[in-house]
């Protein structure tokens, strides 16, 4: 191994094709990933914000939430279905919205919710709302008024709250009785009665599966509702699974074709090299000893390829239009990292058999 | 003990109508601080003899043992092992690893067993390349290194592992006249300071009288 490494820092330019290529496909992931983790992130923020296990939608929804109208008494029966432990009600309003003295309008979802979670504190007062942080680019500031729909309902922005967006909108998370209010001033014709929410968000007794208490409660309630567990409730909306497999599926051709350049790679360093391999099996290498010796250049090679790829994203990212929804993450840049030195290490494999059939003695006799 | 004994050794390539016999029914002894220069015309079954007694080829019948190591029957793992520990190659291209300085390059025969690090190698290394005139040129990697120089360090790998038998290739055929001889005459200054068995192949009849002794190879039959 110690010599596959002297190789790489006596001989660069031997290895700067396949490291430029490595680099080049390390950016398109890292893009592809920011934008496939971007979209998703901000699409369903405000559903993975919930604290709860299981979604439960009305049947007729189709898992719509905007279509979803849970009444009171469909709430009391799943209330009382065996393993619940707590339920909360969520309501949703698409809106145009405005910051006092901006011109710029932004899109909203308004959502109307009745317990706090991870991410959103209890509800604040009646007029006011925690803002979703994404919408600070459109002028939203603490201690702000902002006007929400065509009838320019007024909102007070109490503070900011992050990673709760719905399809990309930025949150503004109101009190109900404040959303009902702005529903029926701005979209009366999805206006609700009080105590209606469109989604019941449920949480699990202890030691209750998600998916059990979802069937107990659409048993329940004799069909009335659809209840979702809460990767389903975020698979549900529109074009979520979509983007997600289809994305997915750039990325892992991307990892193909990167085994495939650090095969093709290899197998050409391979053939070039087979008199050295063949001189140095003569002197007592083994094949595994050479594997081994591969398997470094490989890693090396596809090391720096990616840290090379993530220095040159990290540069083009600040080139990209803010509206372009792409968000880095330690994770995704993690898995591209481990990907590529995967990818990188089962292309330089490929060599393996062409390295076992070097013949140690094609050292004698000649020039090798 | 003798440093080689081939008995009986035959070596044939291809069946029925296409057989070809390299090596036929060759016997060879060579004690341990012996030189035999091994000659022949091309095509002759030097070449494959030299392998054989390397462990590079197996023989098609016949024993061989090198210091006291029987190869008939070693697997290919067993060879590669025998190969590392037991025998020294110096090659007719020489070929050095070429982006190792010649000191790396003797110390790749450590390294293939995982000894590159060891103070007792580098020691080693640095003892043969003094021993070798190259102390100056260490850490010069082989293409800046005279033909005479590359030579020598070849010499010097082959001996790194404290073989019981050195195998060489015919080591001046790159080489002129006064090259020639300085490198045969080292070759056989340094195998015979260590007792080292050696076996040289070459074709050039001028050099035979740096070996001990001189075995001549026609139609892979041995003449003494």
């Amino acid at each position: 191994m110690l010599i596959a490494l002297r190789e790489l820092r006596r001989r660069p330019r031997r290895f700067a094709m396949a490291t430029g290529a490595l680099t080049l496909l390390t950016v398109l992931l890292l893009l592809l990933g920011g934008l496939l983790d971007g979209l998703y992130l901000g699409s369903t923020g405000a559903i993975r914000s919930q604290d709860a296990d299981v979604f439960v939608y009305t049947r007729e929804a189709r898992s719509s939430f905007l279509r979803s109208r849970i009444t009171p008494e469909v709430r009391d029966r799943v209330e009382h279905v065996d393993g619940v432990a707590d339920s909360g009600g969520v309501g949703l309003t698409l809106l145009g919205a405005r910051a006092l003295g901006s011109a710029k309008i932004a899109d909203v979802a308004v959502l109307g919710y009745e317990r706090a979670n991870s991410r959103v504190p209890s509800p604040p007062g009646p007029g006011e709302a925690w803002a979703d942080q994404r919408l600070r680019a459109d002028g939203v500031k603490v201690g702000r008024r902002i006007e929400v729909g065509p009838a320019r309902t007024p909102l007070m922005v109490k503070g900011y709250v992050s990673d709760t967006s719905f399809l990309l909108q930025g949150a503004l998370w109101v009190e109900p009785a404040t959303w009902r209010a702005l529903q029926r001033e701005n979209r009366p014709d999805a206006a609700v009665a009080d105590g209606v929410f469109q989604v019941l968000t449920v949480k699990a007794l202890g030691g209750i599966e998600a998916k059990e208490l979802a069937d107990r409660i659409d048993t329940a309630t004799a069909g009335a509702t659809k209840s979702l567990t809460r990767s389903e409730a975020v698979l549900s909306l529109p074009g979520t699974r979509q983007q997600n497999s289809t994305f997915q599926g750039i990325i892992y051709v991307t990892f193909f074709v990167t085994a495939l350049v650090i095969a093709l790679f290899f197998a050409l360093l391979t053939l070039e090299r087979a008199g050295l391999y063949g001189v140095l099996k003569a002197v007592g290498a083994s094949s595994r000893h050479l594997a081994a010796g591969l398997v470094t250049q490989a890693v090396a090679v596809a090391a720096i390829g990616s840290a090379a790829g993530a220095a040159l994203t990290a540069a083009l990212a600040r080139g990209i239009p803010a509206e372009v929804p792409l968000q880095f993450t330690t994770g995704r840049s993690a898995s591209v990292a481990v990907g590529i030195v995967a990818a990188a290490v089962l292309g330089a494999a490929v060599s393996f058999h062409r390295l076992l059939r070097i013949d140690p003695a094609s050292a004698i006799g000649g020039a090798a | 003990m003798p440093a080689l004994e081939m008995r009986d050794v035959r070596k044939v390539y291809g069946t029925g109508d296409s057989e070809v016999v390299a090596l036929d029914h060759a016997t060879l002894r060579v004690e341990p601080d012996e030189i035999v220069a091994l000659v022949g015309p091309s095509g002759s079954g030097k070449t494959t003899l030299l392998s054989i007694a390397g462990g590079l080829l197996t023989p098609t019948s016949g024993a061989v043992v090198v210091g006291g190591v029987e190869l008939a029957g070693a697997n290919q793992k067993e060879l590669t092992r025998f190969r590392r520990e037991r025998v020294g190659f110096v090659f007719q291209a020489v070929n050095l690893v070429p982006f190792l300085t010649a000191r790396e390059n003797l110390l790749v025969v450590s390294e293939m067993s995982g000894r590159s690090r060891n103070g007792d190698s580098r020691r080693r290394a640095d003892q043969l390349i003094d021993e070798l005139g190259l102390t100056p040129r260490r850490n010069r990697l082989p293409g800046s290194l005279s033909g005479g120089e590359r030579q020598r360090v070849a010499i010097g790998r082959a001996l790194m592992n404290e073989p019981a038998l050195v195998l060489v290739d015919e080591p001046t055929s790159a080489l002129d006249t006064h090259l020639g001889e300085q490198v045969m005459e080292l070759i056989r200054s340094e195998v015979k300071r260590r007792a080292t068995a050696a076996v040289i192949v070459t074709h050039d009849t001028r050099m035979t009288h740096y070996a001990d002794r001189t075995v001549e190879i026609i139609d892979g039959r041995l003449h003494a």
